[in-house]
């Protein structure tokens, strides 16, 4: 019964596995991205994000048809214009960073879709909005193994500077020169992990996956380890049970998986024990003074 | 040998002078109070010492101490207090300049810092969440992080507001024990006893400077009131300045 509801699509199907490893690789290297994005309240900043990489997209597509290295680098270029553009914009006058994202990332979107629309076809649109998870080939899973990878190593270089820079910038500008360097490596990071998800999940729900485990996570862990931990670890059961259910039920597998991420984002919101709603309810003991 | 010169430094805000021609020298390890009216551009100085605001005119120079030499402590952190830190990681942060981005604690940095928890009287709160300290019990560990900052120059701009009397006897202590060493600092203060117990220099501003030197000849009845005056007199319509630093 476990084995065909479970093991047995993984183990017939190579597009299954494939589909399962580019979500894995999808999971561990946008995540903890995800967590700080939530962190330093940015959390909307990955769907602007998402959207500005589209017309990068789509001017690769209309270069070189459904090509995985031309889009990526569109998407890489558009995305990193938009945030370098809003960065200085936001740096050299009084608007401030929300609304200079805003600004740009409204423009680009309206010209990926005016692209799109006149040079291409509605399938084009359908794949570069929701992905297409369950036709990764080799050339795909590598690309999202490699920013997996580097992303984790940026991160992990990162780290400190990144922790001052959200809970503390002011104090990091004081010590060091790095904020400016931190923060668009930070955003680049961004960049770089929705273009690797948006081949598989699509440019829309590739910021699910980056941000819901991590606000589930933020339930279950008091600790920016944790949290990392946590929403990793739900990013692969979504990505697992999403699969599942979008074979077993013929559901388009990207908004099946991030469904689930948004079923455990409910859960913890309910039952996690860190500022959930029942622990919230509860009678608290407290220490004595 | 002066560890700060003012000269002739105008700082402000879209045009607008806050500090206006200001022309001083603050000496090496001395500790001096900066007074003022609200709006006399005390907060706005220390600014322009960290580098944080560029000067509309004039300059601030250093004699030997480098930027990282400077430790500041701000009227308003921009610190994220939901951020998930405890106070360890908050106090450690103030080991940068050893640590810088990559390198890991070692025991003796571990010692300083509770050595620098210790000293602030916060023992026991080492694995609290920053978010559950109180006003003074955050204050009083944003003092530790200035310990380990080991600066030659500790800028504190209103560092005693909203604290009780303990925690600013505490936090004086430290103060005192900065100067002690030969560290120069530089604090802005609004409670003239406070800064006639402790401070044995202070410089009154009024967004030009009003008097400069030995507490006791500074805090004058009379230089409060020009003070008061030179703060009024700014509130009228705005003019371009025709002096110019040269």
């Amino acid at each position: 019964m476990i084995w065909d509801a479970v093991i047995q699509p993984f183990a017939d199907f190579g597009f299954m596995r494939r589909a399962l490893l580019g979500c894995v690789a999808i999971s561990v290297g946008a995540t903890p991205v995800g967590v700080f994005l939530m962190l330093r309240r940015m959390s909307l900043t990955g769907d602007a994000m998402a959207h500005a990489i589209l017309p990068g997209a789509a001017v690769g597509y209309l270069v070189a048809g459904l090509s995985l290295g031309a889009m990526t680098i569109g998407g890489l270029i558009a995305g990193m214009a938009v945030a370098l553009l809003s960065g200085f914009v936001t740096r050299v006058t009084a608007l401030r960073e929300d609304a200079s994202l805003a600004a740009f990332y409204l423009i680009s979107l309206a010209l990926g879709v005016l692209i799109v629309s006149t040079r291409g076809s509605n399938v084009d649109l359908m794949h570069v909005l929701f992905g297409t998870v369950l036709a990764l080939d080799n050339a795909a899973l590598t690309l999202l193994c490699s920013i997996a990878s580097l992303s984790v190593l940026t991160l992990a270089l990162l780290f400190r500077p990144l922790v001052l820079e959200c809970a503390d910038p002011q104090f990091l500008r004081s010590v060091s020169s790095l904020s400016a360097v931190t923060h668009f490596t930070f955003l680049a990071l961004v960049v770089m992990n929705l273009v690797g998800g948006f081949h598989a999940l699509g440019t829309l729900m590739a910021v699910g996956i980056m941000i819901l485990p991590a606000a589930a996570a933020r339930f279950w862990a008091a600790g920016i380890g944790g949290m990392i931990a946590g929403a990793v670890a739900i990013a692969m059961l979504s990505s697992v049970s999403g699969l599942l259910l979008s074979y077993h039920y013929s559901l388009p597998s990207g908004p099946a998986i991030i469904l689930v991420a948004g079923i455990f984002y409910a859960v913890s919101l309910v039952f996690g024990p860190v500022g959930g709603l029942v622990a919230q309810a509860l009678p608290r003991r407290h220490f004595e003074v | 040998m002066p560890a700060l010169v003012f000269q002739d430094l105008t700082l402000g805000y879209d045009r607008h002078p806050a500090v206006h021609h200001l022309q001083a020298e603050i000496a090496e390890g001395s500790l001096t109070a900066i007074v003022g009216p609200n709006g006399a551009g005390k907060s706005t100085l220390l600014k322009g010492v960290t580098g944080a605001l560029a000067p509309l005119d004039g300059k601030v120079s250093f004699g030997s101490l480098r930027r990282e030499d400077i430790a500041y402590l701000p009227q308003q952190s921009e610190i994220d207090r939901s951020f998930p830190l405890t106070v360890v990681d908050l106090v450690a942060m103030g080991l940068w300049r050893e640590t810088g981005p990559f390198r890991g604690l070692r025991p003796r940095h571990r010692d300083r810092i509770a050595a620098a928890i210790q000293a602030v009287g916060l023992e026991g709160f080492e694995r609290r969440a920053i978010g559950a300290l109180s006003g003074g019990q955050m204050q009083r560990a944003l003092f530790a992080r200035l310990l380990l900052q080991d600066a030659q120059l500790v800028l504190l701009d209103e560092p005693f507001t909203a604290i009780d009397a303990r925690t600013m006897a505490d936090l004086l202590g430290v103060v005192r024990r900065w100067h002690g060493e030969g560290r120069t600092v530089l604090a802005v203060l609004h409670d003239f006893d406070t800064v006639r117990a402790h401070f044995p220099r202070t410089m009154m501003l009024a967004r030009e400077l009003v008097a400069h030197g030995p507490t006791e000849k500074v805090l004058t009845a009379e230089n409060q009131f020009r003070a008061r005056q030179m703060c009024e007199a700014c509130a009228g319509p705005p003019h371009v300045c025709g002096r110019s630093a040269a």
